[in-house]
């Protein structure tokens, strides 16, 4: 019951019960009240429009219509629940008993209320309005049956969660009859959400009874509710239009405020919040070396910034990153998830969408600015030079289309060729990434392809054009082992034979450094470390990440190394070293002033106060990777 | 996954089972439809014939026309008939104007037809289109006052239902401003009323529907591989979210445009259209069983139609959705 004032104290649900009482009020008083207004008979003004005496005019009596609507309403709202409470009864009924019934007739009911349901309710209304007949209660009888059969679906779905819940299992095994189980367990859970949906179809009903009654089949003379009023008002719409607006526009508003309660309750579970008004995005100032220029860069990247507007004020996932790729060299980006390594790939690729908003100092692919070209300019570049590949291939085709075309779009587009020769191309690029029957292939769809197979597919779009980058996201996550080396080694291969670069993101440092010549760690929206894969990391993070990792000279009998703590959030990124709070070697300093990205080597960069000695061993260092 | 490439020898193509499951499917409906016409007749209580013909007709005049009907017969005999007659396209005869039913049927469809099939093509033709253009336009919540004029707009035209919404256009556009008939489909003019109150309801869900499906296309991975791709946005939404946002919209939309052929009925009163909807009325208050029958069978088998090309259609747009059935 909470939940239901909770949802009439919202704009709208104030408003739906304001309606709803209204509606009622008028339906217990207006009758006592007006009654007699409603049937007296004006002689003088016989079908008459609005006038001073009859603010919505008379009927062909000479009786006030305003009066009239107004009094309608008890029977237009009575008739109305009535038709509902035997919808909804008879849907509990026929919705409960396939769990009483032995398992033929359970399946016998089961079918003929799932075709029923397909049927819409108003030719189910006239069809069972021939069988009870012309009149009122025919009418409630046939509104009421034409409910049961959405009820019974209803009452079926929500009956068989819960009937899927342990407590309803423990009861069943302890003993308890079919009977009471419904009874007893079943029903009392789905009452709310039933009684939910039996306002909702009150409104429902009310339309469906306005309309029969309005088709002469409903409520006969002398008797009148709005739907009546409606076809009486119709005949004489060019005399008075409102005789037949008027009993139209009560008939919606009462519907609307069954209907607007019912919904408003429905909807209460997620509470929306308003977006507050946004302070400025903060500016990260540029901290780091920049990485040295090259003639041979790929991608240039400094002080990139990802920024998110939130309710609380902006999240910064990505705070000022900068780095460099060489034609043909292969870059890992290592990180915790959460680091922000995902994003950075996305916003280098320009595929991060508003609201997030990216920043950079310098962003340039092959030479051009990415950020401050147009897009339809860089399309071209970024469509055949730079491609992308995705953690998930389950998720990352569309469903819908062939592969082969999914292939061949990128030729269409971007290498204007005709559909035949692109999807030559296609089936081309399947067979280099190794596709079996590649021909074959191409004409199938995502869900006919393994796994491995979308991730090759995805790999081989990649080549559709002359890539300078290859992206890899997480490629191999999703992957079993054999599968995931033959990814890697494909990946290696068209580094090779291209001289292609690769920027491989993933949490797996052991996987990174094998596949590349250098990696960039990642900690809390931050580069912390860029550093050759064959040199010895300095950062503590670093450290820690390979103490983590098993090899083969790993003691099997030490406990495993484990980084405690986790990474702060992004909204929650403390002022010092992100790190502080895990790292074994922090001090005061480190908790209030963030170290910068630093040269300690020509090719070495580390964010550290207290970068480990060049000289110590990897392993020794860090011990407090001890299990928690 | 891989399974699916070769189904296990016996079943053959995807598309054969799919093709053999539906179409099994339809002709049980059908089959428990023309039952339940059936029955309808010999669920009403009482003596139909003399509830039509009326208290005061002579015995001989009722007993002539149960037999002309051939209620005497046993109930199976009936059911065999009833069966038998529809096979050779024979529903009986109307009981007040002596008319074969099929002929009064075959008078009256076409009008119901040319009102129908104009409102549904007007119902994708604005809905679709409507839809994807607010998806996109208030997509990761831009333009918060555009999705609340569009959210408001469609729920309310929502909540009016068909016929109420034809009264107040011929009180408008026919009564203060001369535009359109009131009634009738003489010319072309008259079909712009009737066709808008049936689906202007209607359009605003389906648009709704696909609004909200299309975000949540838009929230796919494949998305972003399009993207990546770097098409133009024109492809990405038209190409890739659209048939994905399609096959959500017509398994819900399915439904509803069931719901038109229903519709159709008490438009076609408000209107005084000459279809099938303004027969229907009339005989069951003339109770005209035989008439009846055959029109509620024909509503049935239209509502069954409906419901079979929807399938279809998904099966052609998501070539997954004739597999995941089982």
């Amino acid at each position: 019951m909470a939940k239901w004032f909770a949802a009439l104290r919202t704009p709208v649900g104030g408003f739906a019960a304001a309606l709803l009482t209204l509606v009622l009020a008028l339906a217990v008083f207006a009758p006592i009240l007006w009654h007699d207004n409603a049937f007296a008979i004006d002689t003088d003004a016989i079908a008459q429009g609005p006038s001073a005496a009859h603010w919505l005019g008379t009927d062909d009596l000479g009786r006030d219509i305003l009066f009239r609507v107004l009094v309608a309403t008890r029977l237009s709202v009575l008739l109305a629940v009535l038709a509902t409470v035997i919808g909804v009864v008879t849907g509990l009924v026929l919705g409960t008993l396939p769990s009483l019934l032995p398992r033929p007739a359970a399946r016998l009911v089961t079918s003929a209320v799932n075709i029923a349901v397909a049927f819409p309710g108003l030719l189910l209304v006239l069809f069972f309005s021939v069988i009870f007949g012309v009149g009122t209660h025919g009418a409630v009888f046939a509104v009421g049956f034409a409910l049961a059969p959405a009820f019974a679906r209803l009452a079926q779905t929500l009956s068989a969660s819960v009937a899927g819940q342990d407590f309803v299992s423990a009861a069943r095994i302890s003993g308890v009859g079919r009977m009471r189980l419904l009874i007893r367990h079943i029903l009392p859970n789905i009452g709310e959400p039933l009684v939910v949906n039996a306002t909702i179809g009150a409104g429902a009903c009310l339309l469906a009874f306005s309309g029969l009654s309005f088709l002469g089949i409903g409520v006969q003379a002398p008797d009148y509710d709005w739907g009546r009023l409606l076809g009486e008002g119709l005949n004489g719409i060019y005399v008075n239009p409102a005789a037949a607006l008027a009993p139209g526009v009560a008939v919606v508003l009462a519907g609307l405020a069954f209907n607007l309660v019912g919904e408003t309750v429905a909807g209460v579970i997620g509470v929306r919040t308003g977006l507050r008004k946004l302070s400025p995005r903060p500016v990260t100032p540029a901290r780091e070396d920049a990485a040295d220029a090259r003639d041979d860069a790929v991608l240039v990247v400094e002080n990139l910034q990802v920024a998110f507007p939130r309710p609380a004020g902006w999240t910064v996932p990505v705070r000022g990153v900068s780095f460099t790729v060489r034609a043909g060299e292969a870059i890992g980006v290592v990180g915790e998830s959460g680091s922000g390594k995902s994003l950075t790939g996305l916003a280098v690729s320009r595929l991060v969408e508003a609201p997030a908003v990216v920043t950079a100092d310098k962003l340039e692919f092959a030479g051009k600015p990415v950020l401050t070209t147009p897009e339809r300019e860089l399309r071209g570049l970024l469509g055949t030079s730079l491609a992308m590949v995705f953690q998930d291939p389950m998720t990352s085709f569309n469903p819908t289309r062939r592969i082969g075309r999914q292939l061949a779009e990128v030729a269409e587009q971007h290498q204007g060729l005709p559909r035949a020769k692109a999807f030559e191309r296609a089936v081309d690029r399947l067979r280099a990434v190794r596709i079996p029957a590649a021909e074959r292939r191409a004409r199938q769809y995502p869900h006919e392809f393994s796994g491995g197979m979308r991730q090759r597919a995805m790999i081989g779009m990649g080549l559709m054009g002359d890539p300078k980058l290859i992206i890899a996201d997480e490629p191999t996550t999703a992957l079993d082992v054999t599968v995931q080396r033959q990814l890697l080694r494909l990946l290696a291969r068209t580094r090779a034979e291209r001289d292609t670069a690769i920027i491989l993101i993933s949490h797996d440092i052991a996987v990174v450094s094998q596949t590349c010549e250098r990696m960039l760690v990642m900690y809390a929206g931050r580069v912390v470390e860029d550093l050759p894969s064959a040199a010895t990391p300095r950062h503590p993070y670093t450290r820690a990440l390979m103490a983590a990792t098993l090899d083969l000279e790993t003691d099997r009998e030490a406990s495993l190394a484990v980084i405690p703590g986790r990474p702060p959030e992004p909204d929650r990124v403390p002022n010092g070293c992100a790190f502080a709070d895990r790292c074994p070697a922090a001090t005061d300093r480190c908790r209030l002033e963030d170290p910068a990205l630093e040269r300690v080597e020509p090719e070495h960069r580390v964010a550290c106060w207290y970068p480990a000695a060049l000289s110590r061993p990897a392993k020794e260092t860090v011990t407090a990777g001890g299990a928690e | 996954m891989a399974v699916a490439v070769a189904p296990a020898g016996l079943r053959g193509s995807p598309w054969l089972s799919f093709a053999v499951r539906r179409l099994g499917r339809f002709a049980i409906s059908l089959w428990v439809l023309i039952t339940t016409a059936f029955l309808m007749i010999q669920l009403i209580p009482g003596d139909p014939v003399r509830a039509a013909l009326g208290l005061t007709a002579p015995v001989e005049l009722v007993n002539a026309r149960r037999a002309a009907l051939g209620l005497d017969d046993t109930l199976w005999l009936q059911y065999v008939h009833y069966l038998g007659g529809l096979v050779t396209g024979d529903f009986g005869m109307s009981m007040t104007s002596g008319q074969p039913v099929s002929e009064v049927i075959g008078d009256r469809l076409p009008a119901t037809l040319q009102l129908a099939l104009p409102a549904f093509a007007v119902v994708i033709a604005v809905a679709i289109p409507l839809g994807l253009l607010f998806a996109v336009l208030t997509r990761g919540g831009r333009r918060r006052g555009g999705e609340l004029a569009f959210t408001s707009t469609t729920v309310l035209l929502a909540a009016i239902p068909e016929f109420l919404l034809a009264v107040a256009l011929v009180a408008f556009f026919s009564v203060q401003l001369g535009w359109f008939p009131v009634a009738g489909n003489a010319d072309a003019s008259s079909f712009v009323l009737p066709v808008i109150a049936l689906a202007l309801g209607p359009a605003s869900v389906l648009a709704r529907i696909v609004r909200v499906e299309t975000l949540s296309v838009l929230g796919n991975d494949f998305i972003r591989t399009a993207r990546a791709k770097r098409l133009p946005a024109r492809l990405v939404y038209l190409r890739h979210a659209l048939p994905n946002a399609l096959t959500a919209t017509l398994t819900m939309g399915g439904l509803m445009l069931t719901g038109m052929v229903a519709g159709t009925v008490l438009v076609e009163n408000v209107f005084a259209w000459p279809g099938l909807g303004s027969t229907i009325a009339q005989s069951i208050l003339q109770k005209d069983y035989p008439l009846v029958q055959g029109i509620v069978l024909v509503y049935g088998i239209g509502v069954l139609l409906v419901n079979l090309t929807v399938d279809v259609l998904l099966a052609v747009l998501d070539p997954r959705s004739t597999i995941r059935e089982n």
